[in-house]
Order: C-alpha cells, then sequence, then structure tokens
C-alpha cells in the first residue's frame, strides 16, 4: 500500500546508489517553471559551462515578481528591475524557451499561470526556483522550491538529487463554515504544527472539507504548505481535478486525453497506506483566521485577542512574541476586531484567482472602502484571471467601492516592485507571509483570507465577514 | 569565531531582502546581509555600504564579533522563500558554517549546493554554546566535516550528521552537475520510457 507521495517519488526514480531510504536519488523534473528573479545565475551558470537546457519543451518562463501593476505600455522604470526581466526575455529568446512576457495576455503570477495553462498536469514533478511551487501539489504533483543551483541542474540534466521526505497526511473533516474559505484552513493548519511542523515532511491534505473544495481553493492549500515548512504539498486527484484541466491550452486531448485520466485516477493514496505523521482538524471549529505576528504560525481567530507573552513560559519563544508585537505595533489582549488598517491587499499565488476575486467582490459589492484605508488594491493573478473579472464585472464591483484595479504580478506579496508599505504602515493582506519587511521596510503585514480583507477594507479594521454576509 | 543570533525562525527575507534579489550576479551580497537589522537606515541596491549607518544594537555589529565565520542561531532558521541569495549572502559576509536547532528545508538544501554548512545540533548543546559565546571574548569552535563534529574551547565534542553524498561532495568540492550527468544514459532511457507511457507529458 503506497500513499500518492510514494507514487510520485518512485515513479519519478532515474537512479539510486542504493534502496537505502536515505540515500540520496536521481528524480526525472518532468516540469519546470521559470522566473526573472532566481533564474538570470542559472543561466550564467549554464553558458560558463557551455551546456545547454536538456529539454526545452518541459520549461515555461513568465516574469511576474519586479513587473509594474500599474500602466505597463511604458515598460519598468526601476532600471534593476528592467534589466532583471530584460535578462530572463534575453535567456529566453536565445535557447528558445517559451516565455510569457509581460505584455503578453497570458503573463501573470508563475503559479497561476502553471495550472491555469494546463502546463501543470496530475503526476509530475514540478520545480521552480520560488518556494511557492508548493501550489502545484493540488494536482496531485510532486511540486516543490528549488534554489538557483537546482534551477542549473534541472536546465542541465533535467533530473535533480533528492533525498526522500517523511509523509504527513492532514485530514480536515466536517463541513466549513459560511464565510470560512481554503486560507483559514491554512492558516488554522499552521497555527496548529507550526512553521516548522512540516520541516522533513511532504504533506497530503484530505478528508472530505478538502475534497468538496475547488481547484482555487485546494491551490491556496498547498500554496501555504511551505509556511508550514513542508517543501510539498499534495491533494488527490478527483473529478474536480479532472475538470479543471480539460480544455486547457497545454492539456492533453483525443486519445490522449482518455488515457491520461485513466493514469490520473490512480493518483491518491491507497486505502490504509501509512504516515510518518497524521494530523487531524475538524472544519466546523475553523473560523476566520487573523494573523497578529510576523511569522505565519502567530495567528488567531477574528474572535480573538493578540496574545499576551507574559503567559508564554518557554524563554525564546516569549522573546519572539515580544519581538514580533513591537515589530506589529500592538498591545497584548487587544481585540483582534479593534486592529485598525491603512491598507488592504488583495493577490499574490495563494489568492489572486478568480473564485477569490469573486469572494472579495461578495463582500464589498454596494459598499465602500472605510476613510481611515488610504489604498486598497486588487491584483488578479493572470492577464486571464483580470479578463474573466472583467467580462464578469467584478472590477467594476471593487471600482465603485474604491479599490485599485491592477495589472497582474507577484505586487505587494513581496514588494520587488513599486507596490509596498511604507514604515508603520498597517495591512490586511491575502499573501502568505507576514515576515518583518516582506511588504515594505517596517511595513506590518496581518494574513487573511480573500473575504476577510474585504470586509477589513469596508470596515476600515479587522471584522468578521460571517456577520457580514 | 562564533556571533550569535538568538532568534528562531530567522527567515531569507530577513537574511537578504527583496531588493536586493534584483541583481543578476551571484556575489556582492554579503554587505545587506540581514539588511534591515543591520542599518538604520534603509537600504537599496547600489548603495555604498561604508557610508550607511550601522544599528550599534545588532549583534553583529559588536566589535567582537568581527570575523566571525561561524553563526550560531536557533530553531527553524532560513524559513521562507528558495531564494539561494541567502546562503549566498551569509557566505559572501564571511560566514562557512552556521550552526541551529533546525533549519528550513530549501535553504539546508541550498547551503550544500554552494558550500556553506549547515550543521544541526541539540537544543541543549545550542543552549550551552550560546551561553558561552556570550561570557567568553573571542569564543572559537573547531568544526571537522570529515569527523562531524563540533569541538568547544574546553574540548567538549558535539557530534552532527551530514548526508554521506553531500559529504563527499563539499569535501571534494565536486560538481553535483557533472556527477549526474555521468548518469546520462539512465537519463535518456528514463525519458524514453515516459515519452511512451505518458506521451501526454511532451510536445
Amino acid at each position: 500500500m503506497q500513499t500518492l507521495y510514494d507514487k510520485l517519488w518512485q515513479g519519478h526514480i532515474v537512479h539510486e546508489e542504493s534502496d537505502k531510504p536515505d540515500e540520496m536519488a536521481l528524480v526525472y523534473i518532468d516540469r519546470h517553471l521559470v522566473h526573472e528573479v532566481t533564474s538570470p545565475q542559472a543561466f550564467e551558470g549554464l553558458r560558463i559551462a557551455g551546456r545547454k537546457p536538456w529539454r526545452l519543451d518541459s520549461i515555461l518562463a513568465v516574469a511576474d515578481h519586479n513587473v509594474p501593476t500599474t500602466e505597463r505600455s511604458h515598460g519598468i522604470t526601476d532600471p534593476i528591475s528592467r534589466l532583471q526581466v530584460d535578462t530572463l526575455d534575453q535567456n529566453c529568446e536565445d535557447l528558445g524557451i517559451t516565455e510569457f512576457k509581460m505584455t503578453d495576455l497570458r503573463q501573470g503570477i508563475v503559479h497561476v499561470v502553471g495550472p491555469e495553462q494546463g502546463a501543470t498536469l496530475p503526476g509530475m514533478t514540478v520545480v521552480c526556483g520560488d518556494s511557492h511551487t508548493s501550489t502545484h501539489g493540488a494536482f496531485a504533483c510532486l511540486a516543490f522550491g528549488i534554489g538557483t543551483s537546482e534551477v542549473e541542474h534541472v536546465l542541465a540534466t533535467q533530473c535533480l538529487l533528492l533525498k526522500k521526505a517523511k509523509s504527513m497526511q492532514i485530514l480536515v473533516e466536517g463541513n466549513l463554515g459560511p464565510g470560512v474559505t481554503a486560507k483559514d484552513i491554512a492558516l488554522a493548519i499552521i497555527g496548529k504544527i507550526g512553521t516548522a511542523g512540516g520541516n522533513g515532511y511532504v504533506i497530503e491534505f484530505a478528508g472530505n472539507a478538502i475534497r468538496e473544495l475547488s481547484m482555487e481553493a485546494r491551490m491556496t492549500i498547498c500554496n501555504m504548505a511551505i509556511e508550514g515548512g513542508s517543501r510539498a504539498g499534495m491533494i488527490a486527484v478527483d473529478e474536480t481535478t479532472i475538470d479543471y484541466i480539460k480544455g486547457r491550452p497545454f492539456a492533453p486531448r483525443g486519445d490522449l486525453w482518455e488515457r491520461a485520466t485513466t493514469y490520473w485516477r490512480t493518483l491518491k493514496s491507497d486505502e490504509g497506506a501509512a504516515f510518518d505523521r497524521v494530523v487531524t482538524l475538524d472544519a466546523a471549529q475553523i473560523k476566520p483566521q487573523v494573523t497578529w505576528g510576523t511569522s505565519p504560525e502567530m495567528v488567531t481567530t477574528i474572535d480573538g485577542r493578540v496574545p499576551d507573552p507574559a503567559q508564554v513560559t518557554d524563554t525564546v519563544k516569549r522573546h519572539d512574541m515580544e519581538n514580533a508585537l513591537k515589530y506589529m505595533g500592538l498591545t497584548p489582549n487587544l481585540p483582534i476586531s479593534e486592529i485598525y488598517l491603512d491598507k488592504i491587499f488583495i493577490g499574490s499565488c495563494t489568492n489572486s484567482r478568480i473564485e477569490d476575486l469573486r469572494a472579495a467582490a461578495v463582500v464589498v459589492r454596494g459598499r465602500h472602502i472605510a476613510a481611515n484605508i488610504k489604498l486598497a488594491m486588487v491584483v488578479p493573478g493572470s492577464g486571464l484571471v483580470k479578463r474573466q473579472a472583467e467580462e464578469e464585472g467584478l472590477d467594476k464591483v471593487f471600482r465603485d467601492a474604491g479599490f485599485e484595479w491592477r495589472e497582474p504580478g507577484c505586487s505587494m506579496c513581496l514588494a520587488m516592485n513599486d507596490d509596498r508599505l511604507s514604515a508603520g504602515e498597517r495591512c490586511a493582506s491575502t499573501s502568505n507571509r507576514n515576515f518583518e519587511g516582506r511588504q515594505g521596510p517596517g511595513g506590518r503585514t496581518h494574513l487573511v483570507s480573500p473575504a476577510m480583507a474585504a470586509a477589513a477594507a469596508v470596515a476600515g479594521h479587522f471584522v468578521d465577514v460571517r456577520e457580514i454576509y | 569565531m562564533v556571533a550569535p543570533l538568538d532568534r528562531a525562525n530567522i527567515d531569507t527575507d530577513a537574511i537578504i531582502p527583496k531588493q536586493f534579489l534584483k541583481s543578476i550576479k551571484r556575489s556582492g551580497f554579503g554587505q545587506n546581509l540581514f539588511d534591515e537589522w543591520r542599518y538604520l537606515d534603509h537600504g537599496e541596491p547600489g548603495m555604498d555600504s561604508s557610508k550607511r549607518t550601522l544599528n550599534p544594537d545588532f549583534i553583529l555589529n559588536q566589535l567582537r564579533y568581527q570575523g566571525a565565520q561561524i553563526l550560531l542561531a536557533r530553531s527553524n532558521f532560513g524559513c521562507g522563500s528558495s531564494r539561494e541569495h541567502a546562503p549566498w549572502a551569509l557566505q559572501d559576509y564571511g560566514f562557512r558554517v552556521v550552526i541551529a536547532p533546525s533549519f528550513a528545508d530549501i535553504f539546508f538544501s541550498n547551503c550544500f549546493k554552494i558550500g556553506l554548512l549547515p550543521i544541526v545540533l541539540g537544543t541543549d548543546s545550542i543552549d550551552r554554546i550560546f551561553s558561552e559565546v556570550d561570557s567568553t571574548e573571542g569564543y572559537a569552535l573547531t568544526v571537522n566535516l570529515e569527523d562531524q563534529t563540533v569541538t568547544t574551547p574546553c574540548g567538549e565534542i558535539c557530534s552532527f550528521d551530514t548526508d554521506p553524498f553531500r559529504r563527499h561532495c563539499l569535501l571534494n568540492g565536486l560538481d553535483e552537475i557533472s556527477l549526474t550527468l555521468q548518469h546520462m544514459d539512465k537519463i535518456i532511457a528514463f525519458e524514453q520510457r515516459r515519452r511512451t507511457e505518458q506521451p501526454w507529458l511532451f510536445k
């Protein structure tokens, strides 16, 4: 009996020095996604060594971290950002790599673009020089982030040297309450296992609450696996997976589609397969989540309060909490609903897909952002998500409510472009990391779901979205 | 010599902030290691770091830790993004070893690729070394990768584990790509089989 991870692992082994479980194995990579930040040094290394990419049709490139989310016809103003994007364009052109350039309608965040194009298919190994590659595990892929040396290694050999991780099953059973979303599940899991809880593990998310989620929601959950320390998260194939893929540009058609789907339906853990660790959550108990600190595990529920470090006995932990509260400008025991915001960011590879935008739009429709909100922005995950949202009239809903409607990219999730917080500014963000300085030096990030961010925009402070519906 | 950084969950955004990731080079990141903690002003690429104001409260800025080659930290060091710029920055600054009770997976693997050695020691040993570093100026550890030992000034030996393959590569300065390409025939055979079994994965 095998877990899904066992099946994916075994199906990709090219070479093993021995069959000892602890040995490194040479693992074949099916899909290599590339963006501008972690690839230039890899392409340079390849060039210096006189090597060529092993398999061009495995690579899909897109610039997302540095791209402006405002008017693009004049290109990128920051010369250093521009050079990085130009370098990707040049490398792709020189080597014949498929790239969606900044002005291409299909451009967007690499982890939104891959699945949207059908470039992410069940059973694949998927890598990218980006930790949120775990997103693609939603399609029963073994998908994980790699460093630049590994980017070069995959370019040159189509393989990686890896050691098999341990397996963790996270079972979410029961029914989610209204207004509670995949992001809340993800944050609740991280709150439970901690940001290092998944270190050394690959996580499979299962249980009926996961089965009932859409592909967009499953991607949100797998995306956040890395915030729980796990390099890869995954979910078994079912009809929801197959329906999502059907008809996408890179997806198989005709006879191949039939053959592919027959195989894909086997991509699940066998009944009774053993995991090294099992964690269970009751979906009905999960409330809307809000982070209060500088690590995603520093999270509580909307009806909670900022915790008091004085109540914590572990000195390292207490010290970290004190640092976090100081950085966040929060006092112990403050009700979460009394935290006032300056900015609202709806976007990122975690929450910028059409369903996320719809969830936020439902909340803001016919309402307006509060007077204390200096900026509320929606950054769709790709040009195609943006177009679809516009076809549904969501751009108008957001604009009428006082939001800015932007061009696709990573934007203020990590603030490599001009979208950022100023020191001391407080943001309700649908992104994945609340680290110090993540959204701009001195910026204060609270991670929430799109619906919760939208509700906070309207109220000016955090509010229980379940009361707004 | 050892420099202590007494924090858990030190993330890669803290190790090297995103604005410095715009570089298309592999070197020069050391001057911006821990940039937001290390300087009082905000750093941007291209700034002359010798003209910036150092944060006197940041531990690495203390005179006694200048020239340290070993960084001592708390659990889950290197969590967050996959940026190899984080190990690049640590190495470029002068660190050759990072010791912590645990590391984030991607960071850990990235370190080995560039010859920076991450060492996992038990929390008790780490606690003890933290307090010894604090009370002893110029506190130095001897790291022996071949024997997988860390020896303290008073002769106490802590053992650590590294994967045999990674250790072999580090000790001999081997290039992983060349090693992998020795299996080229196996990669080609695997790929051909895959092309037959799952043709939809190929264009």
